[in-house]
């Protein structure tokens, strides 16, 4: 449960907020919260959600810090996201643990990264994983298909448990009923939102970062990171495809469609995080929360380290450095399933449930005049 | 920053919406310019900061304007506000010059908002900049510093000396220094001098200590007073002020558009001694608001008090404090530390004269007080519902009229109606010239933007002679 005071700090500020309604042409937040004389723990937690930290509204406000009220939208909700995020993630005791701790995230890959590469060192032995080997099935011979894909398969069954279990929390805490969750209207105008980041387009010229001045840099940044991993979600797809039903088997010819789509989304993964990497060091601070700084970083690291592992792998398939960049490419992949849920990537769960809400918030009023 | 000793063609004076105009219109015919900022950079932008709109006159429809505004609707509506304390010529110019305010800002950087949600009701004549003023004034910030106008924060201008060649020694007091700056013009766009309480006290006496001023603290008066003293003749009711009701426990200065309180209508206003003293529904509210700074000043201790009870109060804007509550009227009393018999005989008196009607907020209704001194004549229902609420008010000014007599060309004017030679003006400085008294919604930006940018112009054409 978020702390009371956090709780109380991000009301009070709301409540300037609700008397000024300056802001309430950048984002959802605004007319969300119009719409609200006062704020329940729900309301605050949905609103908070609802906040792609565009950070516009930091620097068109008048009440910001050393104005005696202290406004700092951002912050605040960014502060009580990342609470959400270790309230709702299930099981809590490991979401409480991971959020925000970059050093267990670090020994969490560490720790992966031995295990498979000592269990293949163990049981392989010293020449399959420094041997050369190349041509379709040259992966299998250093772990077999099924030691591949048995534990991936376990391990997207445990992140996406442990956000939907988020989910369906949020949904829950913030009074979303079941009938409104499959309310296809709302879904899709909330995909359209999320899959355009429009919010973070600002006036039109873009978001207020990583300075005080509009840019479409971050939100070019975060598009080659999201495309990218849906290529690379494509590429694995057709891959399982090729291997199960076409009877063919990886590593595939660089001209290959999975090996296409996987490098593209490969490459835009490693742009999209350097891009937004850079952006971090030079942002301003006095908009950002510390603590949400350091999940962002955490889980942007690590999707670095998978995506730059992967194509290592691929540019050095053909050579003896194949069975240790395989051990280590898949040992991140496991850190990265591991950590999913307890990271960055819960901001999907909680902010597309936040959009469609909204979308229901929104076709409810017009109904309603 | 600040390059004491160093000659700029135009020096402006202030660092709000009328000041940066006026410092890119310069800048665009090739003057150097240097704008004096008595704020430090977080506070920068005087009480344009505040701002969220402007009215400018237009023939048509814009994504973010609705209809037309033409000049004979537009000079009504100021005749209406003003009963006519303006100067025609110089309001119809502004009009006039407003009519491409809209594209001006917006190659300026200004970005828009969609047509509003309902707070207000102005998209016609009104146009909403994104984010209000504080971001409208860094959009301009940028926009200067990009043309490579200087602008140095802190600076207070303390005098303004004439040299024989007709140029300026400016003044200004610098991380505790005070250095002097030459410049061949002038513009004075440093607002008003409501932030100043001794000024206001010499026509308000110990009443001004008690004023709340809701925007900057440095409207100071300094450069007005200064130009006053050096001859320059003067417009405007130096008493007079835009004053409306804001909450008494909002901070003294800068405090903004969330401490205002629109209650005032839903229920009645009582004074120190729990009396009434005014109609609270003798209009529109949009229309009154702005009389209950003026009617508050003239109470006793500059305090009232507006009573809501249960069944009007999700009728107005939320604002900043939370309302004081209480399950009776003589409670109330107690918490307000008013005399609890005469809040109780107030409210049983207004109760008693209210006649029944039909409630209708949209329309100048049929609720109102009989044989009631002061009536209510709108709006009028018994505050019969408990618990009962109150918003303790106190008189924030928003800005003075008093300022600078200024021309066509914004040149500052003599007593003898000659021009001072390079000295301009712009903004809330000289706004009395054609807002004598009242308020349009909008209008400040409007001048400000519109004399902005002829002061910049003229004082670059000065300079560059």
């Amino acid at each position: 449960m978020p702390a009371a005071n956090l709780l109380d700090e991000v009301d009070r500020q709301l409540t300037v907020c609700n008397a000024c309604r300056y802001c309430e042409g950048y984002c959802a937040v605004f007319p969300a919260m119009e719409s609200r004389r006062s704020f329940e723990k729900d309301d605050l937690i949905y609103l908070a959600n609802l906040c792609f930290d565009c950070r516009a509204c930091f620097y068109a406000c008048p009440y910001t810090p050393p104005h005696e009220y202290g406004v700092n939208i951002p912050e605040a909700l960014a502060a009580l996201r990342v609470e959400t995020y270790a309230e709702y993630t299930g099981p809590r005791l490991l979401s409480r643990l991971f959020f925000g701790n970059r050093l267990l995230v670090g020994l969490t890959i560490a720790a992966a990264v031995l295990l498979v590469f000592g269990s293949v060192l163990v049981i392989q032995g010293g020449s399959v994983l420094f041997g050369e080997r190349s041509g379709p099935g040259a992966f299998y011979t250093v772990i077999p298909h099924t030691a591949m894909v048995l534990p991936a398969l376990a391990l997207s069954a445990y992140w996406l448990a442990a956000l939907g279990m988020g989910g369906l929390r949020f949904w829950r805490e913030t009074r979303g009923s079941l009938a409104q969750m499959v309310d296809i209207g709302a879904f899709l105008r909330a995909t359209r939102d999320a899959f355009g980041l429009v919010y973070l387009r600002g006036g039109g010229d873009g978001c207020n970062y990583p300075g005080a001045q509009p840019s479409q840099a971050r939100r070019w940044f975060h598009q080659l990171v999201l495309y990218g991993v849906l290529l690379d979600l494509a590429s694995t797809t057709l891959a399982a495809v090729y291997h199960n039903f076409l009877d063919r088997e990886a590593p595939y010819a660089y001209l290959s469609l999975p090996v296409l789509l996987g490098t593209a989304g490969g490459v835009m993964i490693v742009v999209g995080v350097a891009g937004l990497l850079w952006q971090k060091r030079r942002a301003d601070q006095a908009p950002a929360n510390a603590r949400m700084l350091q999940v962002d970083l955490a889980f942007l690291l690590l999707l670095l380290l998978t995506a730059g592992t992967g194509l290592a792998l691929l540019s050095l398939r053909d050579t003896a450095a194949m069975g240790t960049l395989l051990t280590v490419h898949l040992g991140i992949v496991a850190a990265l399933y591991l950590t999913l849920p307890y990271g960055k990537f819960a901001h999907v769960v909680y902010r597309y449930a936040a959009l469609i809400k909204y979308q229901l918030e929104e076709s409810h009023s017009s109904e309603s005049g | 920053m600040l390059r004491m000793g160093r000659r700029y063609d135009v020096v402006i004076v202030g660092g709000g919406n009328a000041a940066l105009c006026a410092s890119i219109e310069a800048r665009r015919l090739g003057a150097t310019v240097l704008i004096l900022e008595a704020a430090p950079e977080a506070f920068r932008g005087g009480n344009s900061r505040h701002t969220r709109n402007v009215r400018y006159l237009h023939d048509g429809e814009s994504n973010y304007l609705t209809g037309v505004y033409s000049e004979e609707e537009f000079y009504g509506d100021l005749l209406q506000v003003t009963g006519g304390k303006t100067n025609e010529a110089l309001a119809r110019l502004t009009i006039r010059e407003s009519a491409d305010l809209g594209v001006w800002m917006t190659e300026n950087g200004i970005r828009w908002q969609g047509p509003l949600r309902g707070t207000l009701q102005l998209s016609r004549t009104n146009a909403f900049f994104l984010g209000g003023g504080k971001a409208l004034v860094n959009t301009y910030y940028e926009t200067a510093r990009k043309l490579g106008i200087e602008a140095a924060y802190d600076s207070e201008v303390c005098d303004i000396v004439g040299a024989d060649d007709g140029s300026w020694a400016v003044s200004v007091e610098h991380d505790g220094r005070r250095e002097a700056i030459d410049a061949t013009a002038i513009v004075l766009a440093s607002g008003g001098f409501e932030a100043n309480l001794d000024w206001l006290a010499e026509y308000w006496g110990a009443a001004a200590q008690n004023f709340a001023i809701r925007g900057t603290r440095f409207n100071r008066g300094g450069p007005l007073r200064t130009l006053l003293d050096q001859g320059a003749q003067a417009v405007g009711d130096p008493r007079e002020y835009h004053a409306i009701a804001v909450d008494a426990r909002g901070p003294q200065f800068d405090g903004g558009i969330v401490t205002r309180l629109d209650s005032i209508p839903f229920g009645i206003v009582v004074n120190k001694e729990g009396q009434r003293f005014s109609d609270e529904g003798s209009d529109f509210w949009p229309k009154r608001y702005a009389s209950w700074g003026g009617l508050i000043a003239r109470q006793p201790e500059q305090v009232a008090y507006s009573i809501v009870d249960a069944k009007k109060m999700r009728d107005f804007m939320p604002s900043l404090f939370p309302p004081i509550r209480s399950d009776s009227v003589r409670e109330l009393a107690g918490t307000l530390k008013l005399d609890p018999e005469v809040l109780e005989g107030t409210v049983a008196d207004f109760n008693a004269a209210v006649r029944a009607g039909t409630y209708d907020p949209t329309a100048l209704d049929d609720c109102r007080t009989e044989g009631l001194e002061p009536a209510k004549s709108h709006w009028a229902l018994p505050l019969d519902e408990p618990p009962f609420f109150a918003y303790p008010l106190r008189p924030g000014i928003t800005f003075t009229y008093h300022g600078l007599k200024v021309s066509e060309r914004a040149q500052v004017l003599g007593g003898d109606e000659e021009a001072l030679t390079g000295v301009f003006a712009a903004g809330e400085i000289m706004a009395g010239n054609i807002l004598g008294q009242g308020y349009l919604a909008g209008f400040g930006m409007t001048i400000g933007t519109v004399f902005g940018r002829i002061a910049g112009r003229e004082a670059a054409k000065h300079a560059r002679r």
